[in-house]
């Protein structure tokens, strides 16, 4: 079925509204990388087997749904009954029989699997009051979680599409640009350029033909945003990518995928497959005049084809390397023609835009950075998970009212934003607004939305080394500075951590890494020493400790701490147990004690320990 | 024809040039190492790196790679200070580190007071500074055999999958733009041998010298639609030919006048 025109989008929307309507009862459960990771296929699998052989009144197989991320990770699974709101967390296959009886058929609360705030101990039965929900604001993320990725009719009922009606119906390309100019969006991929000039430049450029590009390389360590949306949400992203077609004119578009992501790779096909059937992509869409159409590009996996112009090269099937932009890829990208790159959060914030309009969008969010930020938590934070807030919240906000605080209520040392680029802002940065100036002026970045969040027992020093690695790894080795230069910082920030480092060796780091910084080819390299200034701007005291006592205060370095048995062992054995190096001797209900040259500092004895007996020194 | 200004002084430049040809003009002394007239310039070295800046951009300037910087009207250019010594010094510094032995990095670094590295030196490092003039000299032939493999530091230059390049055709033209001479190649007998690979030699039927590879001989009959005979003789013996031929010219029309 084509609909090839836009009265008959909006008879199709309102047949499929008037169908989903039949469906009293949605249950939607969270496939997204958290919860499939903890085995939400086989409880929708669990669901759809015991509803074939029983039949129960109201419900049916269509009423279970898998959605993408819902977003709270750290508590998945997740099962979600809609239109009440209930929310069921960590739900294990065994639990999927006690929910179809109770909950489905009698409607009684299952208590055990709801959630309960570890602080005050409330239940909560609906989702939408859980704090880590309820100071969210979703824009680009509305339909993630909420609907089933591959159905096309999912996303229109829920408003998709009708973005791209409006603007084929009434609105030149030049009103597009300029609504999105005016709603203030900029860039979600880090670099936070305004949306809506880069279109107008592309939109100038005399030369043809013109392309639109969708960056979906999302490369930083415990980011998956992007990831989420790609896999969630994918019509939203098509859409986006559409309007901006029409604004740009532009007939051919790709979206670069890493291959990483196969879940978002087989979600994205299969959208741009139904848009294509539907006559939503390809020639003539909806009846009008434009014509355009979307293909995948899959990436290998490197870092540095998020930058755009080795993107676009691996696009073109060359070697994922930069250039030099002082020609902008705008103007001169994808085979050296006019190119628009956006990222999939940029993309996904469009439909909206258009529909609501850009004082709406500008009127959220701060003066300067207009709209919402999707962030994924990570790391020491209680609640881990994909959230979307206003932008110009606080740090604070984020990681305590939304993320509930640190694990195990142990004490936050430092949180780190804008990927391995980024930079790590410490406790007496928490109140500082998030938006993209005010992280660039304190040393960090936006970046695309990773926050990895550290508690006391990390070592900056450490954590500086393992994101300088990570850039040594996936530096592309074209220019000097960025492929010798992070090299060789990374080696002299490993010899901080041995203690073997002195005060000349800091300043040789400080100095080599200005230079990295104003001779770099690309952003990789220009950014590249950010996680050691900004964790020696912030935490010197701890690189001091390195070099001038041989110390490691966050007891990670290996060569710099001992573990040591204190009088509170009571000769449990753990320890003992699992000490791969046999360096535990002790009898039971004894005190241990452990041989540091056979030691090798793997912590395990420490992770071990449920009475603190073991002490780093 | 577009002004600018490059250490205080206004010069005149064609449009589209990049600033380095003007800069170069004008007789001042850029270093470079990957930037070559006969291949499109890449920036790999960063050597070459100036300070822009324009009279409206309020004291506000920017490092760019002058192989790159297309000239703009009324750039004020600046090519040596204290910053730029120090970028070109510490990137001389980086492959000191990487290239311990490479005579020609030694030589560089030098002219910079650099007698050693200040980072620690790789005893087994290799001559590759890696600048790209050897795959782009290659693409420019038409043939991009080799091309860079890995990433960062790991980076090589090396054929597909890191085997001998199928399509290389043993020209050398890689070996003789390699600034730092680190692209081994030899002739034996009838055989020359580069990047793991050998080829035949194409001897001469007149003086038994030998020539090109008969790869490279196939190659350029083919591309500039030569006789295929043109190899056969070696450019030596050819000239004698030719000489020869004049010489017998000049005999007859002397003894026609006679």
């Amino acid at each position: 079925m084509k609909i090839d025109s836009i009265r008959k989008l909006n008879k199709w929307r309102r047949e499929i509204r008037t169908q989903q309507k039949a469906i009293k009862t949605r249950v939607l459960i969270c496939l997204g990388p958290g919860c499939l990771a903890g085995g939400s296929d086989l409880i929708l699998k669990e669901f759809r087997t015991i509803l074939k052989k029983k039949k129960i009144k109201n419900i049916s197989v269509a009423s279970i749904k898998k959605t993408g991320c819902h977003g709270f990770c750290a508590r998945g699974p997740l099962v979600i009954i809609e239109p009440q709101g209930i929310f069921y967390s960590k739900v294990k296959k065994i639990h999927v029989a006690e929910i179809i009886e109770k909950t489905l058929q009698r409607g009684e609360i299952i208590e055990k699997l709801l959630y309960k705030d570890p602080d005050t101990e409330k239940i909560y039965k609906e989702w939408r009051k859980i704090p880590f929900y309820a100071r969210q604001q979703k824009i680009a993320l509305r339909n993630v979680g909420q609907i089933d990725p591959d159905e096309i009719t999912d996303y229109i009922a829920n408003g998709g599409y009708s973005a791209l009606a409006k603007i084929l119906k009434g609105m030149k390309p030049e009103e597009v640009i300029e609504q999105v100019s005016a709603s203030g969006l900029r860039g979600r991929g880090g670099a936070g350029f305004s949306t809506g000039r880069k279109w107008a430049t592309c939109a100038r450029a005399e030369d043809e033909p013109r392309y639109v590009l969708c960056n979906g390389d999302e490369g930083d360590p415990g980011a998956f945003m992007d990831r989420c949306i790609m896999e969630g949400d994918p019509h939203t992203v098509l859409e986006g990518m559409i309007i901006c077609a029409y604004a740009v004119g532009s007939k051919e578009g790709y979206i670069y995928v890493r291959e990483e992501y196969p879940l978002a790779v087989v979600n994205l096909q299969k959208a741009i497959d139904d848009a294509r059937r539907f006559g939503l992509l390809g020639d003539n869409i909806l009846g009008s005049d434009l014509c355009f159409d979307i293909e995948i590009s899959k990436g290998g996996g490197a870092f540095v084809c998020g930058e755009s112009s080795a993107l676009m090269k691996s696009v073109a099937g060359e070697i994922g390397e930069p250039r030099a932009k002082y020609v902008r890829s705008v103007l001169k990208g994808l085979h050296d023609k006019p190119t628009v790159l956006n990222n999939v959060e940029s993309y996904a914030n469009i439909p909206v835009i258009i529909e609501k309009g850009a004082d709406w969008f500008a009127s959220i969010g701060t003066k300067k950075s207009a709209g919402t930020k999707a962030f994924s938590l990570a790391g020491k934070i209680r609640n881990t998970g994909l959230i979307e807030v206003p932008m110009g919240i606080t740090l604070r906000e984020i990681i305590y009212d939304i993320g509930g605080g640190i694990n195990d209520n142990r004490e936050f040392k430092a949180v780190q934003t804008g990927g391995p680029s980024g930079g790590c802002l410490p406790a007496d940065k928490l109140d500082l607004d998030v938006d993209f100036d005010t992280l660039t002026e304190n040393g960090s970045m936006m970046g695309s939305g990773g926050m990895v969040v550290m508690d006391d027992r990390t070592c900056m020093v450490d954590v500086s080394r393992y994101f300088l690695n990570f850039l040594v790894e996936e530096s592309c080795g074209k220019c000097v500075p960025c492929r010798e230069g992070l090299y060789q910082l990374h080696k002299l920030n490993e010899k901080v951590c041995k203690g073997k480092a002195g005060d000349d060796d800091l300043k040789l780091m400080e100095n080599l890494s200005r230079t990295i910084m104003s001779s770099s080819l690309c952003g990789l390299g220009q950014s590249g020493p950010n996680p050691f200034l900004s964790t020696i701007m912030y935490f010197r005291d701890e690189y001091e400790a390195h070099v001038n006592e041989q110390k490691c205060p966050g007891g990670v370095c290996k060569d710099l701490i001992t573990y040591r048995i204190n009088d509170d062992c009571d000769g449990c054995m753990a320890c003992l147990k699992v000490c791969a190096a046999d360096a535990i001797t002790g009898k039971k209900n004894e005190k241990h004690v452990i041989d540091e040259i056979k030691c090798d500092r793997c912590g395990a004895c420490y992770a071990v320990c449920n009475i603190n007996a073991i002490d780093i020194i | 024809m577009v002004k600018l200004q490059i250490n205080g002084k206004t010069v005149e430049a064609r449009e589209g040039e990049m600033l380095l040809a003007v800069i170069k003009r004008q007789g001042i002394e850029v270093p470079t190492q990957c930037h070559h007239e006969a291949i499109e310039p890449t920036g790999n070295c960063r050597l070459c790196m100036v300070e822009i800046t324009k009279k409206n951009w309020d004291g506000w300037k920017k490092s760019v790679t002058s192989c790159l910087y297309p000239v703009e009207e009324g750039l004020i250019v600046e090519t040596h200070n204290d910053k730029l010594f120090e970028i070109r010094k510490t990137i001389l510094d980086l492959q000191l580190a990487r290239s311990p032995h490479s005579d020609y990095v030694r030589k560089m670094a030098l002219d910079y007071g650099l007698e050693k590295s200040s980072y620690p030196v790789e005893p087994d490092g290799d001559d590759c500074i890696m600048c790209y003039a050897c795959t782009r000299i290659c693409e420019v032939l038409g043939k991009s055999a080799i091309s860079p493999t890995q990433r960062g530091h790991q980076k090589v230059i090396a054929g597909p999958f890191g085997e001998a390049p199928p399509d290389c055709i043993g020209c050398l033209s890689c070996a003789h733009i390699c600034p730092t001479d680190h692209i081994k190649w030899n002739d034996k007998g009838q055989t020359r041998t580069i990047w793991d690979k050998s080829f035949e030699l194409i001897a001469c039927s007149k003086c038994g010298k030998k020539t090109i590879t008969r790869e490279f001989a196939d190659y350029l009959i083919e591309k500039r639609e030569l006789p295929a005979n043109y190899f056969e003789i070696c450019d030596d013996c050819k000239r004698q030919e030719t000489a020869e031929k004049i010489g017998s010219l000049v005999v007859r029309a002397r003894e026609a006048t006679i």
